[in-house]
């Protein structure tokens, strides 16, 4: 295991812009992640979160800017297996014939060979995936059949399996049961401690206070970056969601 | 003489195998099935059947064109094949069209401009045998193309298959794990045109939409397993191809419409008595209820 430099930085996103064909998603937005950092990534539908992440994971080009991962460029930390992508529930075809052991698998994919024949490490590395979230028992379900939290686990668990130090996770509580929360905010805490850095977009005001360390509030670009205690302020926040006020959007804060 | 005959399974079966043309054809479509059937799970699961359906009908001017040129009909239809993705993604990216819309558009512009070249190239084109397949009628040198393009898909598949699988389900991952996704986009496009070529003559070029997506979603119906996915579609697909031929024959029935029909009943058993998915649920009739 590599021994981890917590100085460095993991994800550096500098002034990027992300158009698609002349029309602006994202523009001007930075953002700096070390290892062990949890950031929580705030704001309205359309505000260019999923475009965000897709820059990162070199899903979409971007048009202007700089992405650092690792100090590296994108694709080689595509190569790298060092970004991890954890879809919306919606995101996926839940239908598709293919079970939690395949899915899990595909983690692996990007380091095996081009006939992606699994060796005894990558079957051992999606055991273990598999075990910490709990899904051992569904091992051969198909995918279909899963509950929304299960699915979400196993998506978490392929993340797990491709050993990716930095986690993206899209709207990673929405939908899911409160067993798949607590499950996931444990493996939060240990990842935190594994040196991963993860960044998790939310609609929920209270996810972000209790896990993140930071808060990246975004309306096409970065309203407010910093500390989730100094930046998270109901101010900001009416701010990137376009005036409308926290209270009513998540109800009245206790 | 014919209702005596087939009175037996036995010579429905056998007697047919007598003629030369009967051999070639039966082979050949099975072929040409295994292939469609095979590519038929990734476009089901993609989404990709009224791209089929484009790239099938597009390939019409290729293959005329071809054909006056002297060249390799595989290799014109090929060509507008292909073409006619990159123009649907052309159109689509420059215009406020939506792209159904636009796929509509485009495929049945190039097949009108088939028909008109046929009209037009002094030739002796069949256009009978495009529209409407010849598996009973294949020459010589159809047949080497039909095993070298048939060959070649089922090598480019069987290589790419899990990656193709993972393209069709999360092509975002596949891209966040360095896995080359533009690749794989269009190796699934050229096998799509491939496999229209292959099928067209089997079925002729309206009806190969069917051998790139019926397969595929009967077996859709009967598994959640990806591979058993795969395994059924080809089955159904040759079987389909089988029947088709040997119905055709005893009946004097159009032969690729025989075989598209086999393939749409079979699709229709699957969706009445799916052991999971289908309407009556047959496991159910042999438990019982629960």
């Amino acid at each position: 295991m590599e021994t981890i430099n917590y100085q460095n930085f993991r994800i550096e996103a500098e002034n990027i812009c992300v158009d698609y064909n002349g029309k602006v998603a994202l523009y001007d937005a930075n953002l700096r992640l070390k290892p062990g950092q949890i950031c929580g990534l705030v704001g309205m539908n359309g505000a260019g979160k999923t475009t965000f992440f897709n820059a990162l994971t070199g899903f979409v080009n971007i048009s202007k800017g700089k992405i650092r991962i690792n100090g590296e460029s994108v694709r080689s930390a595509q190569k790298d297996q060092a970004i991890a992508y954890v879809p919306q529930n919606e995101g996926i075809d839940s239908q598709f014939p293919i079970s939690v052991w395949d899915v899990v698998m595909m983690g692996r994919y990007g380091s095996m060979n081009i006939f992606r024949c699994p060796r005894e490490s990558d079957v051992q590395a999606v055991k273990d995936a598999i075990k910490r979230v709990d899904l051992t028992d569904h091992i051969s379900t198909p995918i279909g059949n899963l509950s929304g939290g299960q699915r979400k686990r196993t998506f978490l668990a392929r993340a797990i399996a491709q050993r990716a130090s930095i986690l993206l996770l899209d709207e990673p509580f929405s939908g899911v049961d409160i067993r798949t929360e607590k499950l996931i905010s444990e493996l939060f805490i240990q990842f935190k401690n594994e040196g991963k850095t993860i960044l998790l977009s939310t609609h929920d005001m209270i996810h972000v206070r209790e896990f993140c360390d930071l808060v990246l509030l975004i309306n096409k670009t970065v309203v407010a970056y910093g500390e989730t205690s100094e930046v998270f302020t109901p101010e900001n926040i009416t701010t990137t969601f376009g005036g409308i006020s926290p209270d009513s959007l998540f109800g009245p804060e206790s | 003489m014919e209702l005596c005959s087939f009175l037996t399974l036995d010579s429905f079966i056998k007697d047919p195998l007598t003629h030369d043309f009967m051999r070639k054809a039966l082979l050949m479509s099975s072929l040409v099935a295994a292939v469609c059937g095979f590519l038929s799970s990734y476009l089901t699961l993609k989404g990709w059947a009224l791209m089929g359906d484009a790239v099938s009908h597009s390939v019409m001017p290729g293959v005329v064109v071809a054909y006056a040129l002297g060249l390799p009909f595989s290799l014109g239809a090929f060509i507008f094949g292909v073409g006619s993705v990159a123009l649907i993604g052309f159109i689509k990216q420059k215009s406020r069209v939506k792209e159904d819309t636009v796929i509509g558009l485009v495929f049945t512009g190039f097949f009108a401009l088939g028909i008109v070249l046929v009209s037009k190239i002094k030739s002796n084109i069949d256009l009978h045998s495009i529209l409407f397949g010849s598996p009973l009628g294949i020459s010589l040198s159809d047949v080497k193309q039909t095993i070298f393009i048939s060959l070649l898909v089922v090598i480019l598949l069987s290589i790419f298959r899990k990656d193709l699988m993972l393209y069709c389900f999360d092509p975002r991952h596949a891209k966040t794990v360095g896995i080359n996704v533009f690749f794989l986009h269009y190796l699934l496009l050229t096998c799509l045109s491939l496999a229209a070529v292959v099928g067209l003559q089997s079925v002729g070029i309206i009806l190969v939409v069917a051998m790139l997506i019926t397969p595929g979603a009967t077996a859709y119906l009967l598994t959640d397993k990806f591979d058993n996915m795969t395994v059924i579609s080809v089955l159904s697909a040759i079987i389909s191809s089988l029947i088709g031929i040997y119905v055709s024959f005893w009946f004097d029935l159009e032969t690729g419409g025989s075989i598209v029909l086999a393939q749409t009943f079979i699709f229709l058993f699957a969706f009445l008595f799916a052991p999971r998915y289908g309407i009556f649920k047959l496991k159910k009739l042999f438990v019982g209820y629960k």
